[in-house]
């Protein structure tokens, strides 16, 4: 496939993590952190660690946007389906994920709730559109990738006078998270200790490459923005090795392809347009983040489920073994919690980070138990 | 065709819609079955026009199977549920080595639908139950209040003979068997999902729909010592492939470059965030058979019009938890295991 | 991820609509993020149905070469 197959070249591949072996210097260590879920889930499913010298370790990010959705907000998705007349629309990643007691949107829709998964935000206005005696919520959550399409169909709500749809928007940042993992007692304390991080590709394509300069600038942290096949990830690493040996913290971009330092400055103003800041916002494992979260401005309240229905408080979250969060800050690794693959697997999933196959937990049980058992007989 | 039903209003076959009459036991009824059904299944044995169908038995070993078919969009490209409902319990017979004889046919058919459609659906199982040379030889059909069903349901039964010799079954591979496939996997689910009206997109993909007991036919001729035959339907390749490592006790070892999948499966399933190897196949089938039978069988597959795209694609091994790993085209490994819920588009 | 795919604009539809190719399928998807910076044959990144920005072939050419030329292969 142009542009993609290209970039999954096994035997270029070899030749970069040889070329990274010898430019990594045998007398130190590397840990980086991917931030984002795509890049966990590429450097397991190609066995990227498989191919580096042992004295680099990646350090797995909580870039997955269905993992750090916090229980109360799918309380509150759940409980806005459950009333009368309304149709709730998301995508299909959220249907599986943890709310408390163990309930979940899919469970919510055995029991008779009119759930509907759909590929684009512009399929709930249609619904909308196509029901009038419904009210369509569409649930809305993901980071700047995800954005800039909600706030188009918002607008595009407004325009049409649409008074059957609304937006229960659960939008994140990610710069917040990737300040909050720097900010963290483990890191400055020296208990994370990071020598760079992967940038996310399609976050930066709205974004642009800019809005990650602050790490170098203020944590010293290199940052290379990095496409999601392996070789790009490949070149990101050798790309943060050569910073790394050379002292430099700087922003680079290896997804030249599709991410300038401006980033998509339309789809960012649409997004100002439409969503204003909050003033904290939940992510789970990681706790309230400041500014890390928005919401629509007031001047489109007609199109807002958190305006137009009462939700319901979040319950203070039970105590439970699940060390996602730890996990989610790069403190602790999969097999480091004890209800992995025994009280949580992907069929049954506890923590967030099994549910989305982006999910450090979901990559570790589907591709790392493979790689640590070693060779079968036969 | 009959001779026991006075004559009533006229059928209107391009307008007129399925009401509760239709499954009443009256008039209405006995018109449909035989203006429809048992005109378009035309066999000497429905034609008895008995409440079952009666017929000899064979000798030997017998295989009985049922399925219930409820696929919506009722038709897509490649076929229908009418054709589906014919494949997929003959392939389920076949699988047993068996050579299918009979199919039953029940229709749960929901108040309002078109008798047009009901027409394309019976007239394509017709077909389908023709072409592969399995007669309908009895059948059911009730009518359910609107809202109560979606549009057709249709339940297949099939039966068939087992020649001597032959024994096959889920829990017979065993380490150091072959895995074959009999062509691209994935077909038939992503053939329908680029129908839902939710997802839309365009391709050229058609269903796999088909049916397999000619092909199994010729495998068993040329290696009976097939150890495991089973069709990956719901839930596609990797579900089955798990069916059949529990059931045996084994593990299995795959190689994604081995698996046959289309370009366009393959961008479909990157586009929606799916994996073709939980996407459901109606016309391929798994086979397991000794490691040093594995050429002979392969060459028969691909001397098959169903089995041209035939390939090896893993092998059996011995492991106590059962694992399906597949070994991935660029060096990595990963466990291929039972789906987790269902496959839904996703963002990320 | 934010899951994106690298797709061709095959056609350009009223009401910032396109009709994108990837790999044999194609699909509608909404332009509207390109604030009209969109002609049949670009590249573009889709996301949930939305076109987020273009890829540009010439860039993605440029890494493979620098990759090629770290790898110690000629340019391909």
């Amino acid at each position: 496939m142009i542009l993609v197959d290209e970039f999954r070249d096994r035997d270029v591949a070899l030749r970069i993590a040889r070329v990274i072996g010898a430019e990594a210097r045998p007398e130190r260590s590397y840990a980086f952190m991917e931030f984002c879920g795509g890049h966990t889930h590429a450097i397991f499913r190609y066995a990227i660690e498989d191919l580096l010298p042992a004295n680099i370790r990646m350090v797995h990010g909580p870039g997955c946007p269905v993992c750090v959705l916090p229980i109360g907000r799918i309380d509150a998705a759940i409980a806005l389906a459950g009333q009368p007349g309304v149709t709730l629309c998301t995508y299909g990643d959220v249907l599986r994920v943890p709310g408390s007691h163990r309930r979940s949107l899919l469970k919510a829709k055995a029991e008779g709730a009119d759930i509907r998964v759909v590929y684009s935000p512009m399929d709930a206005v249609k619904l909308a559109q196509a029901s009038p005696d419904r009210q369509v919520v569409f649930l809305a959550v993901g980071f700047e990738t995800t954005t800039p399409p909600t706030a188009v169909v918002v607008l595009e709500a407004e325009r049409l006078g649409l008074a059957n749809f609304s937006v229960f928007c659960n939008h994140v940042l990610t710069p917040p998270a990737i300040a909050a993992i720097l900010d963290s007692p483990e890191a400055q304390g020296g208990a994370l200790r990071l020598d760079g991080i992967i940038g996310p590709a399609h976050v930066s394509a709205v974004t642009g490459s800019r809005a990650f300069a602050r790490f170098p600038r203020d944590y010293g942290q290199p940052v290379v923005i990095t496409g999601f096949e392996p070789l790009d990830v490949l070149q990101a690493i050798l790309m943060l090795v050569r910073q790394a040996n050379a002292g430099r913290g700087e922003i680079e971009n290896q997804f030249t392809r599709g991410v300038t330092e401006d980033g998509n400055r339309h789809a960012q103003g649409l997004m100002a347009r439409v969503f204003e800041s909050r003033e904290t916002f939940a992510w789970r494992g990681l706790g309230q983040l400041p500014a890390s979260g928005i919401r629509l401005r007031p001047e489109f309240a007609a199109w807002d489920a958190e305006r137009r229905f009462s939700l319901p408080e979040p319950e203070a979250e039970p105590p439970t073994a699940c060390r996602c969060g730890a996990i989610l800050r790069g403190l602790a690794r999969p097999a480091d919690c004890r209800l992995f693959g025994t009280g949580c697997t992907p069929d049954n999933p506890i923590g967030a980070c099994m549910v989305s196959s982006e999910g450090a937990c979901a990559a570790e049980w589907a591709y790392g138990r493979a790689r640590h058992r070693g060779k079968e007989t036969a | 065709m009959s001779n026991r039903l006075p004559p009533g209003p006229a059928i209107d076959w391009d307008h007129g819609r399925i009401d509760l009459s239709h499954g009443s036991g009256g008039r209405a009824m006995a018109q449909l079955i035989d203006e429809l059904f048992v005109a378009a299944f035309d066999n000497p044995i429905l034609g008895q026009m008995n409440d079952q169908a009666q017929f000899d038995a064979a000798p030997g070993r017998m295989v009985m199977t049922t399925d219930s078919y409820v696929i919506s969009p009722m038709v897509f490209p490649g076929g229908d549920i009418g054709s589906l409902a014919v494949h997929g319990t003959i392939n389920d017979v076949a699988m047993a080595g068996a050579v299918p004889m009979y199919l039953s046919s029940a229709f749960i058919l929901e108040e309002g639908l078109p008798l047009a459609d009901l027409r394309r659906v019976v007239a394509s199982m017709a077909a389908a139950s023709r072409e592969a040379g399995v007669p309908i030889v009895t059948g059911d059909t009730k009518v359910v209040e609107k809202g109560k069903g979606d549009g057709i349901f249709i339940n297949t039964t099939g039966i068939g003979r087992v020649p001597p010799g032959i024994a096959i079954g889920g829990d017979r591979a065993r380490p150091g068997d072959a895995i074959l496939v009999n062509g691209t996997i994935g077909d038939h689910g992503m053939a329908v999902l680029s129908q839902r009206e939710s997802l839309g997109f365009e391709t050229t993909l058609k269903s796999d729909s088909a049916a397999l007991h000619g092909l199994v036919a010729r495998m068993i001729a040329a290696v009976p010592g097939i150890a495991c035959l089973r069709d990956p339907t719901r839930g596609g390749l990797a579900t089955t492939l798990n069916e059949l490592a529990t059931q045996s006790g084994v593990g299995m070892v795959l190689d994604e470059a081995a698996i046959p999948i289309r370009a366009e499966v393959r961008a479909a399933c990157e586009l929606l965030g799916l994996d073709a190897l939980y996407s459901a196949n109606e016309g391929k089938l798994i086979a397991i058979c000794p490691g040093e039978c594995a050429a002979d069988l392969l060459a028969a597959m691909r001397s098959h019009p169903l089995g041209a795209q035939s390939a090896i694609v893993g092998r059996v091994v011995a492991d106590a938890d059962r694992l399906v790993v597949m070994e991935t085209a660029f060096g990595g490994r990963r466990i291929v295991d039972w789906l987790a819920g269902i496959q839904l588009p996703r963002i990320c | 991820m934010c899951l994106g795919l690298p797709m061709i604009v095959v056609e350009l539809r009223p009401g910032d609509v396109a009709l994108a190719e990837y790999e044999g399928v194609r699909k509608e998807v909404s332009v509207a993020l390109l604030a009209g910076d969109v002609a049949v044959g670009d590249f573009v990144l889709v996301h949930v149905g939305f076109a987020l920005s273009k890829i540009d072939p010439e860039r993605a050419r440029e890494t493979l070469a620098l990759l090629a030329e770290i790898a110690g292969l000629e340019a391909r």
